[in-house]
């Protein structure tokens, strides 16, 4: 069954999308999506590493993306730089650092495009080893960290002063995302990964009132894109996570239809 | 009595940008006592009960925490709007609690209604009875209060009063309150701290009021409250923690 490319596509977007719904409500809630962003393009660094090296690439892009995570927090603690500066900074230099690194390593051929934007043709049986087990690892660890993650993200002080950890689980939710980041890039691509957590998350805000619902509708969001998108990046031969991405920016307009209606409720 | 201590801050200090906001506080909090800090705007009542609650790295002196089971309402507290919460939802968010525990929590603080509601609909009176509901729901040993009833209304801000006085009594929780409003400080409190910045002087609610410090921070007129209101203590405490009915 796994033997057709666009079966196992399919059930690695699957995977995807149920780790990005949950992950991607707290890269909103905390307004981390320049953050993903900044982790997502060194993950392009990450592959070239492994590449350079034979080395495993989902594990060479987590530890590229938490190394750039750490040396973040470093730089915000050492310099008077506002953090969207900083989050820019490492940023676009990963990326550049990538693509340099790219062109020195000649003898290996790189699908570019595909590292960017995702390849559909490119996800093999391994990599679904990795989505999924990968996938219920953090799923498992975030279902560990959720009450003090949550907790300090609605107010950081509360948390802290009852008690919870909020900075240890600051630092473990880094940790997932750098590792959602890992395991998705084959998929949606460098560039469009925080795209996959953050736009079905925000439709998921349009249609909920309460936070259990909006993780569940990012889901059930995740998974509308990925079938939306793979199916019509087979029919029209488009890249698979632009079509993914596009997919979702579908739902989200809908979405707002439901926005409208409630607030001419309240008027 | 040493094992009655919740929280005692030993001649603690904390500077922000090189500006010390308090400096040389001392204070403790008891099981069944309410402790009250007093004092003009940015004379560090809030830095003092964040400090308490040990949320400051760097501080000077020593917090001597002697439990975990603590209840915070935070001065200011803005509920992001990305983030979809009712009041149930809120109501769980650092303690697992059952739906009568809930429940009992919102109708103590008078918001039963507003349960499924969502919290950025509410005013400020009715977030502030939620963020109440909240601090008391888990029983905590330790009640940490920055002025809980800012924006309710008179007669709920009263009430509200009554009720934490008789939260201390039921749980036997200690209180640190924070508070402008010397009317009730006066006639619900055990010991009053008045801070400006440092320790101007303290002690029970009699002793403060006559002080010339006192006098010469909140006015004459801020001194003859007391007189007003003392006459409301129906009970004292005795030094182990009991309360006796005089």
């Amino acid at each position: 069954m796994f033997d057709d490319f666009f079966i196992r596509a399919l059930v690695a977007g699957i995977g995807i999308a149920f780790v990005a719904g949950p992950l991607g409500c707290f890269v909103v809630w905390r307004r981390l999506s320049y953050f993903g962003d900044t982790l997502a393009h060194s993950a392009l660094l990450g592959v070239t590493i492994a590449y350079s090296l034979e080395f495993n690439i989902a594990v060479s892009i987590f530890l590229i993306s938490s190394a750039i995570a750490l040396i973040l927090i470093q730089l915000q603690k050492k310099t008077n730089l506002p953090s969207d500066a900083l989050l820019g900074l490492l940023a676009h230099s990963s990326l550049a650092v990538g693509l340099v690194v790219i062109g020195f390593l000649t003898f290996i051929r790189f699908d570019i495009m595909g590292l960017l934007f995702g390849d559909i043709l490119a996800v093999n049986k391994k990599d679904l080893v990795t989505i999924w087990v990968g996938g219920a690892l953090i799923l498992l660890v975030l279902r560990l960290i959720w009450k003090p993650l949550f907790a300090s993200t609605v107010n950081y002080e509360l948390a802290q002063a009852e008690g919870l950890n909020p900075d240890r689980a600051k630092a473990i939710f880094t940790i997932l995302l750098a590792a959602i980041i890992a395991i998705s890039i084959k998929l949606v691509g460098v560039l469009l990964i925080t795209g996959m957590l953050i736009i079905p998350t925000a439709m998921a805000r349009n249609l909920s009132d309460n936070p259990q619902k909006m993780v569940i509708f990012a889901i059930i969001g995740g998974l509308l894109s990925v079938f939306i998108g793979l199916f019509s990046s087979l029919e029209f031969n488009t890249p698979s996570g632009p079509s993914i991405i596009a997919a979702a920016l579908v739902l989200f307009i809908f979405s707002l239809l439901k926005v409208k209606q409630t607030i001419q409720l309240k008027n | 009595m040493e094992n009655n201590i919740l929280v005692k801050l030993n001649n603690v200090g904390f500077q922000q940008n090189q500006k010390w906001l308090v400096k040389g506080v001392s204070l403790k909090v008891e099981k069944g006592k309410i402790v009250t800090l007093i004092g003009p705007n940015g004379s560090g009542k809030s830095t003092t009960a964040k400090i308490a609650l040990g949320l400051f790295k760097n501080i000077e002196g020593q917090v001597e925490k002697f439990t975990n089971n603590i209840g915070y309402v935070p001065q200011k507290i803005s509920i992001d709007w990305t983030l979809p919460l009712r009041v149930r939802d809120f109501m769980l968010l650092t303690d697992n609690l059952t739906e009568d525990v809930i429940d009992e929590a919102l109708s103590l603080t008078g918001v039963t209604n507003l349960k499924d509601k969502s919290l950025g609909n509410l005013s400020g009176g009715e977030f502030q009875r939620v963020l109440l509901a909240r601090a008391i729901s888990k029983k905590p040993d330790l009640l940490v209060l920055d002025e809980p009833v800012q924006g309710v209304d008179f007669t709920g801000e009263i009430a509200l009063y009554e009720l934490i006085k008789e939260i201390s009594e039921k749980l036997n929780c200690g209180i640190l309150l924070i508070s402008h409003d010397l009317h009730t400080v006066m006639s619900a409190t055990d010991h009053v701290v008045c801070l400006n910045g440092h320790v101007c002087c303290s002690g029970s609610p009699k002793e403060v009021a006559k002080n010339s410090e006192y006098k010469a921070l909140f006015g004459e007129q801020a001194a003859q409250t007391l007189s007003i209101y003392e006459h409301k203590h129906d009970h004292v405490h005795t030094s182990d923690g009991d309360i006796k009915k005089n």
